[in-house]
């Protein structure tokens, strides 16, 4: 009795251990009605109440991805699934560079990977609106999108090169206690393709899409979009197979009941 | 008879002038039928190169494989930017075509980059621009395929959103669509591209700049520059030509906001391809080049001499940037240009005893050494805005490779008697300032002593100089000593 005990409390506790292992820390995000930056004061988006990752996957926590599931390996992925530049730094299938750093976020992943990684996990990739929400907080309020120091640091970061290989939690802690939503890596989003920007940026300007100011309006607020437009410009040259030295994920999961 | 053979000869004039007129437009109707017949690899250069000419050779598929850089570059001494560009260089690289060519464009996009990009080409026949078809991912490439219908001089340029950051970053640059036959063949060729620049801090504000939105939108430009960076086109990396040899410049201007009044000083334009059309020109001083156009420029240096490539819309040459040297050697031509033939004293009231007019009050000059500090401060000041400023700048700051700074400057206060005497005798040839090499003209200054006096005094009680106080009786010592 006592050893069937003994084993019953070993396999629970190793379960316990790989799943703490992968499971990285997350935070709750309190839902909300909110106009999305592209957006006029016609546009509102429900947000509702979900948890996020504090910080983007990182080389670390994705290189036990691939060694548990080894069709994710660099050689054994399907190029459907991910383009030649799946991974393309790391040294091998499960070993990174001398130069990479185990705590950077892991970049050149495919929208596929990303979202089977958090599948795997019991989570999801954030929507647009999920992802937009929680990055227009700064250090201090939740809607910091009017801040002229808000704007300035998401766009001086768009111009500052090679940001991939900092470590998680070099940027700021925003409202709601998530890092690195500006100033790391460009992040996947689930629905990342439903936002039209067509290649010709300047016709999006009379479509019926959500950008439709973007690119027109001229004003105080513009600056917002610009910071906003260059997200959504990032997200519409993408394609789901795509691995870019700048793009990497993070993850989130509903609240259950 | 004879009247029959006068008649048939009209009618022969008459049949050929019809003929070359309906020539004319059958050669532009039939771009799109020109057939190619090799593929080759375009030649892409740098500014201030421009690829040789290829006008005489058949219309062929032509391979263009363009990389998109972002990469941090010097816009002036002590201030660097992150520029977008085209091949690495803003200008981006040059691309050479003639009509009828097919021309296979392949844009990839860096690795490294963080933002995806797209090309608009002016002398592109479709949606676009071919900007539709080229929106390419960092990591990723792009090929799409064009041909070349109308000859002529046209910008290039991303429009991806925000297309005017991108612009204002240094993604333009010209496509030169060669008409059947070529140009008219010349002795020298270059590549010179006008752009306005938006940084957080104001003009010669040191360290790495940032693109500033508001101040694009407001159309408010802290630099005006050829080429990329204030000084890409002095100095060292000036144009060069020799005497009787004929120049043309590809002239473009990528804005985003500004137009040029492109002007060479001391030069007229021979002939001027308005808007980088085939529509020609003649006797041109200042051409226009509208933000997102271009205009091919030719003439002949007949004398040598540095010329000064300017925006005339002037601030922005001595202030801004938007200036450049074309230095031509060679042989003088004094029928031309004589230079300085004699110096004199004009005494607009004729020779003899001058009165003031007499207001009743009696006006005494007050001889430098009885000022104090501050009143040759007042004076020295006005007379260096009235004589010194256009070259040495408000602050003293000079203009980089042209005309060296006084403030600060280690050259001025090395030597007291030395900065007098050139003053007063004026210089030329080289010398080095604050570790920069300058080689310009300074003209002798026809100031009296006293008024050298207040303005020396002035330059080294300002801007960090060493704070000597000049007198009247130094000057006229250094004055007897030549």
């Amino acid at each position: 009795m006592k050893t069937i005990l003994r084993l019953i409390m070993s396999v629970l506790f190793t379960s316990y251990l790989t799943t703490a292992f992968c499971q990285s820390e997350m935070v709750p995000i309190k839902g909300s009605v909110y106009t999305p930056l592209y957006g006029r004061d016609s546009m509102q988006v429900t947000i509702s109440d979900f948890e996020m990752d504090v910080y983007p996957v990182t080389n670390k926590e994705f290189l036990q991805f691939v060694k548990k599931y080894p069709k994710w390996q660099r050689s054994k992925v399907k190029r459907l699934f991910a383009d030649n530049n799946y991974l393309i730094n790391w040294k091998s299938d499960t070993e990174l560079s001398s130069g990479q750093s185990l705590n950077a976020p892991v970049t050149n992943v495919s929208w596929f990977v990303a979202n089977d990684y958090c599948k795997c996990l019991g989570k999801r990739l954030p929507t647009v609106d999920e992802w937009e929400y929680v990055a227009m907080a700064d250090q201090d309020i939740a809607d910091a999108r009017t801040k002229a120091s808000y704007n300035e640091y998401i766009l001086s970061w768009y111009e500052k090169p090679k940001t991939f290989n900092n470590e998680i939690g070099s940027t700021f802690k925003n409202y709601w206690n998530v890092y690195d939503l500006h100033g790391l890596v460009w992040e996947w989003t689930s629905d990342f393709n439903s936002v039209l920007v067509s290649g010709e940026s300047r016709k999006d300007v009379d479509t019926d899409t959500n950008l439709f100011c973007g690119s027109a309006a001229i004003g105080a607020t513009d600056l917002m979009n610009y910071a906003a437009f260059m997200r959504y410009a990032i997200r519409g040259s993408l394609k789901a197979k795509y691995s870019m030295k700048n793009l990497g994920f993070r993850c989130v999961k509903d609240i259950s009941e | 008879m004879k009247k029959n053979k006068i008649f048939a000869g009209i009618l022969v004039i008459l049949v050929f002038m019809l003929n070359s007129c309906s020539d004319k437009e059958e050669k532009k109707q039939n771009s799109a039928e020109i057939s190619v017949s090799q593929e080759m690899t375009a030649e892409l250069t740098a500014p201030p190169n421009v690829p040789r000419p290829i006008g005489r050779r058949k219309a062929k598929k032509l391979i263009v494989d363009m990389e998109i850089l972002e990469k941090e570059g010097t816009m002036t001494d002590g201030t660097t930017y992150v520029y977008w560009t085209f091949g690495g260089s803003v200008p981006g690289s040059f691309i050479r075509t003639r009509v009828g060519d097919e021309v296979e464009f392949t844009l990839s996009n860096h690795p490294d980059n963080k933002l995806p990009h797209n090309i608009d080409l002016h002398a592109v026949t479709g949606p676009g621009g071919g900007a539709t078809s080229s929106f390419v991912a960092p990591g990723h490439e792009k090929t799409f395929s064009f041909k070349t219908l109308n000859p002529g001089l046209y910008v290039y340029h991303c429009a991806t959103a925000p297309v005017g950051m991108h612009i204002a970053n240094g993604m333009y640059g010209l496509i030169l669509v060669e008409p059947e036959g070529g140009l008219p063949p010349v002795d020298k060729e270059y590549y010179v591209m006008q752009g306005d620049f938006y940084t957080k801090g104001e003009n010669g504000e040191p360290g790495l700049q940032q693109f500033d939105m508001q101040k694009a939108v407001d159309e408010d430009a802290d630099y005006v520059v050829f080429n990329g960076s204030v000084g890409s086109l002095t100095g060292d990396n000036a144009i060069t030509a020799n005497v009787g040899e004929t120049v043309r410049l590809f002239v473009g201007n990528g804005g985003p906001n500004l137009v040029s009044s492109f002007h060479v000083i001391g030069e007229i334009f021979d002939n001027v391809y308005m808007e980088g059309g085939m529509k020609m020109n003649h006797d041109v001083q200042t051409t226009l080049v509208p933000a997102g156009g271009a205009a091919i420029v030719e003439f002949r240096v007949d004398v040598p001499g540095t010329f000064i490539l300017v925006d005339h819309s002037i601030f922005r040459a001595f202030n801004k940037g938007a200036l450049g040297m074309l230095k031509v050697t060679g042989d003088e031509a004094k029928t031309i240009y004589s230079g300085t033939k004699q110096e004199g004293i004009y005494l607009p009231e004729g020779g003899g005893i001058q009165t003031m007019p007499d207001d009743g009050k009696v006006k005494t000059e007050t001889a430098s050494t009885d000022k104090t500090l501050e009143e040759k401060m007042e004076s020295g000041k006005q007379i260096y805005m009235n004589t010194c400023f256009a070259c040495h700048q408000a602050e003293g700051q000079g203009i980089p490779k042209a005309f060296p700074p006084l403030a600060k400057s280690d050259y001025l206060n090395a030597d007291v008697n030395r900065a007098i005497g050139i003053v007063l005798n004026g210089k030329t040839g080289e010398i080095t300032v604050n570790g920069e090499v300058y080689n310009s003209v300074m003209t002798r200054q026809s100031l009296s002593a006293d008024e050298v006096a207040d303005v020396m005094t002035y330059i080294y009680n300002s801007w960090d100089n060493n704070k000597t106080n000049v007198t009247k009786a130094q000057v006229e010592q250094v004055k007897s000593g030549h």
